[in-house]
């Protein structure tokens, strides 16, 4: 323990020394870290691979897709972006120009502009179910805007961790950038020091222990959580409903087996609808999967024991059980539970109470789909809503009647590869964001800067005060020119006070 | 009266569930009703600022009435432009689709607002508030007692009571408060306090404004025009609540050489604004309460410092004030360089080179403001670049507060978040992300079982790659 803390308290120093230094400030040094880890990636593929098939069973198409693929990293505002003009502009980030019209007249002349700059030595927690775009993704945005950086991957996910903490060090440079491996204690240890930022992706209990230890030392916190993600499913044309349902399979089982903070949790559909519906899945799910537990594939397995007894655990309460009606067997020993629908479990299970965070899909069935607002309204505000139709009244309503991090419509976890949009939750899903330019600003300091001159000094700032002084303010914050320019020229009344003095 | 939190919570709750706060026309009328308090009850509102700090009349126009109207009358211009979703530019991988992100408020909220600037700290919070269409409790500082029991009454009368309130007290009420669950919670004040919010907030994962201080440093370049320099450190140190301001200028660090010409011009201008007997300037606000007084003057008389008193230095324990004090060649171990002064105490450090100001600064925590007065371009760049703060002011004090595309907030120890204009409306928002897809153009290569010639594609097309598409397409 002892050398943990000592491990610990090393780095930092020495990152904080690093930071000023400036070493991280240069764009040159940005850049050149930013293409390491795209060639980092790149040359390290396969192994990457096969980390991720270790700890969690990944597809190597799966982690292409969702950890590996240069998407992350590609897009507009990521890492080659940033590398051609981009970062450049942010960082010169737009100066606002003040005009006399816009300020009040005390202030000109000025010229005032916003200079992003890097908040100093920031901490990444990743999370273990996409362990190397959690951990990569964030360290792109921390790189961007200058910071020195400790990631800490999930102990969850230990080929992966172990790939970090030994790939790292090779392709970025060591002064400014460290992978802290272990677990919990030595999670407590890094929030028990000083840190300029911190940057967590997982669960809300944990979330919370993260904000009161950032609270001590004032550290601003982004936190990416999760949350019960539905699906509201809409009647749809036979075509459209089968892409629907290829989307909420591919979704829901496609991505980490339903380990996903974005990943579908459950569908709420118009009762007549379910009946089809489930065929449909039964179908897709075979298609895409395999038929029993014994021969699935493309599926990743459960990430370890607990979380798949946690699993196991919620299908163990007879009212689910019984509303089981497709899948619900799973092999121990692989630690693998296959694709599983349900029918309506009750309400007030752990299984509709909690984050399933597994390969269970419920399916609740009301009685008119505008029903899926007042339910979903009634539960913690998730990090995504996933909303199948084509009913623009119905759209609007979901959008102005219900809060989620995110909306998407006729589709699922696609939102994820979309740089343009922040990515992030609100209430028990998280705060904070990050994606595109939102990684920059994520980890960056907006700070305000005024220019003035000597030249035009304006007496009325000043005391002693009088009445002119105050009259010509007034005027002056009212932009009423014509009136203070009577008043300059002894034209006007002078000011008998409404204020007694 | 004991004060049914539960009870208020509940009401606020349903009020904001039934959405009326979320409509446009609501924010409005509410919007409109501070600007009555404002245009109605002005001296009503200086009475209390002159009874609670001895604010002169100006200082409480200026600083106070006059900016919160600014701010709300800025909120009823833009309003409908920033409730407006922003478009969204999606890209090749996820055609066809659009994006955009949309504006929605966060629900209920809590704006907790300071003592010394007690009605604009109270309203320009709850204004951004407002604007974004959340329910709102306003908590004013017990220590300025008159304003905030002017600020329940006035809201009251004017303000939709079902979303808007006012709950007054002191530790046990905000205590109370803070085990709430809410949606946003707005802190301006110090930061021992700060650790306190962020504390409680992170039982309920709140997400938190904190609006807090520092020691806000000016330097002072040679060859400037010194007189006006003086005049706009004056006006932004004592001419702003008597140095007790979250932006104040806390110390001056200049060269050594000019030094004594920047305390004879301090002097010569302090003496033309505050008269020979500052004591009995009208001009000066007073210190807020005797713990305040006790504390300053004890920085006074500590040992370290009383030698170096260049100017000032009297004070009135009865009417609590201290007069304009300027104390030169401070050491930097001394009680008034540990911490933020907030008072009418300016010390004074000197340098051999001014570019070493800026490490004397980078040692300390990062404030909430820092000013240089200079005409060195080269300075200038190393100064904006070097010193991180809230915000940075060159060749005056404390104005950028007035500019409203400037956004106003800390950053270390002097807070996180920040607010003014439109970042008050973005404070109390949550900008959701929405997505739309269609159901054509649906890629088989998404989907499983995985095969080589789909992994094949997949890369192709996320690697916006034309070519490697088609080919993958033909070998199909």
């Amino acid at each position: 323990m002892e050398e943990i803390v000592a491990r610990v308290g090393k780095n930092l120093a020495e990152l904080r020394q690093n930071f000023r230094s400036g070493r991280t400030r240069g764009l040159e040094w940005r850049k050149t870290q930013l293409r390491a880890i795209l060639k980092l990636v790149a040359e390290n593929e396969d192994e990457i691979f096969e980390a991720l098939n270790r700890d969690l069973g990944k597809h190597p198409a799966e982690a292409y897709r969702d950890e590996t693929s240069s998407s992350n990293y590609i897009t507009e505002s990521s890492c080659l972006g940033l590398l051609s003009s981009f970062l450049p502009r942010f960082m010169a980030e737009a100066a606002t120009v003040v005009l006399v019209g816009k300020l009040p007249l005390l202030l000109f002349p000025a010229k005032a502009e916003v200079l992003p700059e890097p908040l100093g030595v920031v901490l990444i927690f990743a999370s273990w179910n996409f362990p190397i775009s959690l951990a990569l993704d964030p360290l792109i945005g921390a790189i961007s805007a200058g910071n020195t950086v400790v990631v800490k991957p999930s102990e969850l996910a230990p080929a992966c961790s172990s790939f970090l903490a030994r790939i790292v060090p090779l392709y970025l440079d060591n002064k400014a950038i460290k992978v802290v491996e272990g677990g919990s204690d030595v999670a407590e240890k890094l929030l028990e020091q000083k840190w300029d930022k911190i940057f967590f992706t997982g669960s809300a209990r944990v979330g919370r222990i993260i904000m009161s230890a950032a609270a001590k030392h004032l550290t601003p916190v982004t936190l990416e959580l999760g949350g019960k993600c539905p699906i509201i499913l809409d009647s749809l044309s036979g075509s459209d409903l089968k892409v629907a349902v290829k989307r909420i399979s591919g979704g829901k089982w496609g991505a980490c087996a339903g380990q996903a903070c974005i990943g579908i949790d459950y569908v709420l559909v118009q009762q007549k609808l379910a009946p089809v519906l489930v065929e449909l899945l039964k179908k897709c799910i075979k298609t895409f999967y395999g038929e029993n537990v014994k021969n699935l594939n493309s599926i990743c397995r459960i990430v370890n024991k607990n979380h798949f007894e946690r699993v196991c655990n919620l299908l163990e309460d007879p009212g689910v059980a019984a509303s089981i009606v497709y899948g619900g067997s799973f092999d121990k020993q692989n630690l693998l539970i296959e694709p599983t629908i349900l029918l309506d479990p009750p309400l007030d299970a752990d299984i509709m109470t909690e984050e399933i965070f597994g390969p269970v899909l419920p399916i609740i069935t009301l009685n008119e789909v505008e029903e899926s607002i007042e339910f979903i309204n009634a539960r913690p505000k998730p990090l995504a809503i996933y909303v199948f139709t084509k009913n623009k009244t119905f759209k609007e309503k979901v959008l102005q009647e219900t809060s989620s991090g995110s909306v998407i419509f006729n589709d699922t976890m696609i939102q994820f590869i979309c740089d343009g949009l922040p990515f992030g939750g609100v209430g028990q899903s998280g705060f904070g964001r990050y994606h595109g330019k939102y990684s920059f600003d994520t980890f960056s300091h907006e700070k305000a800067i005024l220019k003035r001159s000597f030249f035009l000094e304006l007496e009325p700032r000043y005391p002693p005060w009088n009445g002119f002084k105050l009259e010509f303010i007034r005027l002056a914050y009212n932009f009423d020119y014509i009136r203070l320019l009577l008043l300059l020229l002894g034209l006007r009344r002078r000011y008998t006070s409404r204020i007694v003095i | 009266m004991a004060l049914d939190v539960d009870g208020m919570m509940k009401e606020l709750r349903g009020t904001y569930v039934s959405g009326k706060t979320k409509s446009y026309e609501w924010r409005v009328s509410q919007l409109r009703a501070l600007l009555k308090i404002a245009d109605h009850h002005e001296k009503e509102i200086a009475e209390a600022l002159r009874c609670d700090l001895s604010k002169p009349d100006h200082e409480s126009f200026v600083y106070e009435i006059a900016s919160m109207k600014s701010s709300c009358q800025l909120a009823l211009k833009q309003l409908k432009r920033w409730m407006k979703p922003e478009k969204v530019k999606t890209s090749l991988t996820t055609f066809p689709s659009s994006g955009e992100i949309v504006s929605e408020p966060l629900g209920v909220t809590l704006v907790i607002s300071a003592w010394n600037f007690p009605f604009l700290l109270s309203l320009d919070p709850v204004i951004g508030a407002i604007a974004a269409g959340n329910a709102v409790v306003l908590k004013p500082s017990e220590i300025a007692p008159v304003t905030s029991a002017v600020l329940s009454k006035l809201l009251g009368e004017y303000m939709d009571t079902s979303a808007v309130k006012v709950v007054e007290g002191a530790v046990p009420e905000t205590t109370a408060l803070l085990e709430q669950k809410w949606d946003k919670i707005f802190y301006t004040g110090n930061g021992k306090a700060g650790r306190i919010v962020l504390t409680a907030a992170a039982k309920h994962l709140t997400p938190v404004v904190l609006e807090l201080g520092g020691k806000s440093p000016v330097v002072v370049d040679k060859n400037i025009n010194l007189k006006v320099a003086a005049r706009r450190i004056i006006g932004g140190k004592w001419g702003c609540n008597n140095g007790q301001a979250c932006v104040s200028p806390d110390y001056l660090i200049t060269t050594k050489d000019n030094a004594s010409q920047l305390v004879d011009a301090l002097k010569s201008e302090l003496e033309a604004f505050y008269g020979k007997d500052p004591l009995r300037s009208e001009d000066l606000s007073r210190i807020v309460n005797s713990n305040h007084f006790t504390r300053l003057t004890n920085l006074l008389d500590d040992e370290k410092v009383s030698g170096k008193i260049v100017h000032g230095g009297q004070r009135d324990k009865t009417n609590l004030k201290i007069a304009p004090t300027v104390m030169l060649e401070v050491p930097g171990d001394s009680l008034v360089m540990n911490e933020e002064i907030f008072g009418p105490l300016l010390p004074i450090l000197t340098v051999y080179k001014v570019e070493d100001s800026i490490d004397l600064i980078n040692a300390r925590e990062k404030p909430l403001a820092a000013y240089l007065f200079t005409n060195d371009k080269r300075l200038k760049e190393q100064f904006i670049t070097n010193v991180s703060a809230g915000g940075l002011v060159i060749n005056d004090t404390i104005l950028h507060l007035a500019e409203h595309s400037l956004p106003f907030g800390g950053v270390g120890e002097s807070g996180m978040g920040a607010y003014h204009g439109k970042f008050s409306f973005d404070a109390f928002s949550h900008k959701k992300a929405v997505l739309q897809r269609s159901f054509a153009g649906d890629v088989p290569a998404r989907y499983p079982p995985y095969t080589p010639e789909k992994l094949k594609f997949l890369k192709a097309l996320l690697n916006g790659d034309i070519v490697g598409l088609i080919r993958a397409l033909i070998g199909w």
